[in-house]
């Protein structure tokens, strides 16, 4: 085989390689984007539901749907800073009256109310306000790390839904 | 045989397409005329503008920019507006509840240019960066409108702290 032949084959061979990491690349964006994802939690504010460390099986589809409802854990962009994510529970829907401070507020359209399940270590709407629905990326399911703790989080009854 | 190779490949090609458009950028139609004059300058012709999704990755948006962005009141809709003040700017507002604000962190104000015939922060408040989807490179249709898109701010909207 002449070098110039063998050069072919490689670049061939390498051709192929790009290809398949770019559509697999692909595939795995659209999955994470649009279907569901794994997501690592850390701090205090969703204890006791949630410890730091703990991994959450969440989905994109409800949140895309606008579906979301009281109760729900949902991982958002916080509002303060676009490059992190908060986690916490829904617990007020759009014209819901909400306590907060010391009056009742009014959650406008568009909008929810998020806090932590830890109300005394949680930076949620009591003070930042209403959460803009476009900011929800995605549902919590179940908890999926550590192994002896895989319970489903779909239940909505264990929070002080008010 | 011929039908499962096409079925293949358009399994394969719709998450790259999809992946393109999520990464770098697609083209929008701008409807409205909250934008005139930079964006629809008269109601018969509607533009189509080249959406960047690519630079605002690391969330550098700077003042003048027009960006598209989730609609706070209502997210099913996407709405273009002009980035008129950063975080910690103070904005002098027109008929909101406050005549001044100070942008709070990790928030925009952003406006239409057509003042007065624009939902924007003036009736809204200031909005998250979160919310902010892509920013506005350049028009691409009608061809008679071939224009990339300049960062400007009004004369008399600018930022109190700019002044």
């Amino acid at each position: 085989m002449t070098y110039t032949q063998q050069f072919r084959k490689r670049a061939a061979k390498l051709a192929g390689l790009v290809g398949y990491v770019i559509q697999y690349g692909c595939i795995t964006h659209c999955v994470f984007e649009y279907v569901g994802d794994f997501v690592v939690c850390t701090g205090p504010s969703m204890e006791p539901t949630i410890v730091t460390n703990n991994v959450l099986l969440t989905e994109h589809i409800t949140p895309r749907l606008h579906q979301v409802k009281k109760g729900d854990i949902v991982i958002a962009t916080s509002p303060t800073n676009p490059r992190i994510h908060i986690c916490k529970r829904v617990t007020g829907l759009p014209g819901d009256k909400i306590f907060s401070g010391f009056s009742y507020k009014v959650i406008p359209r568009g909008h929810v109310w998020l806090e932590g399940d830890n109300h005394r270590n949680s930076s949620d709407s009591r003070t930042f306000g209403p959460v803009p629905q476009g900011l929800i990326r995605g549902r919590a399911l179940c908890k999926v790390w550590p192994p002896q703790d895989v319970q489903l989080l779909t239940d909505r009854g264990d929070c002080d839904v008010r | 045989m011929k039908f499962t190779l096409v079925l293949k490949s358009v399994l394969v090609g719709i998450p790259i397409g999809i992946t393109f458009f999520d990464t770098v950028g697609y083209v929008a139609r701008v409807e409205g005329i909250s934008m005139q004059p930079s964006l629809n300058p008269n109601s018969s012709i509607t533009d189509y503008v080249l959406l960047n999704r690519w630079c605002i990755r690391s969330f550098d948006i700077s003042r003048g920019d027009i960006i598209s962005l989730v609609s706070p009141k209502d997210p099913d809709q996407t709405i273009i507006k002009r980035v008129v003040g950063v975080e910690g700017d103070i904005i002098s507002t027109i008929s909101y509840k406050r005549p001044f604000i100070r942008v709070p962190e990790g928030h925009i104000w952003v406006e239409g240019d057509h003042t007065g015939h624009s939902m924007d922060s003036n009736s809204f408040g200031p909005v998250a960066l979160g919310l902010v989807t892509a920013k506005a490179q350049c028009i691409v249709w009608p061809p008679s409108r071939w224009q990339s898109i300049k960062s400007e701010i009004l004369e008399g909207r600018k930022p109190v702290n700019m002044k």
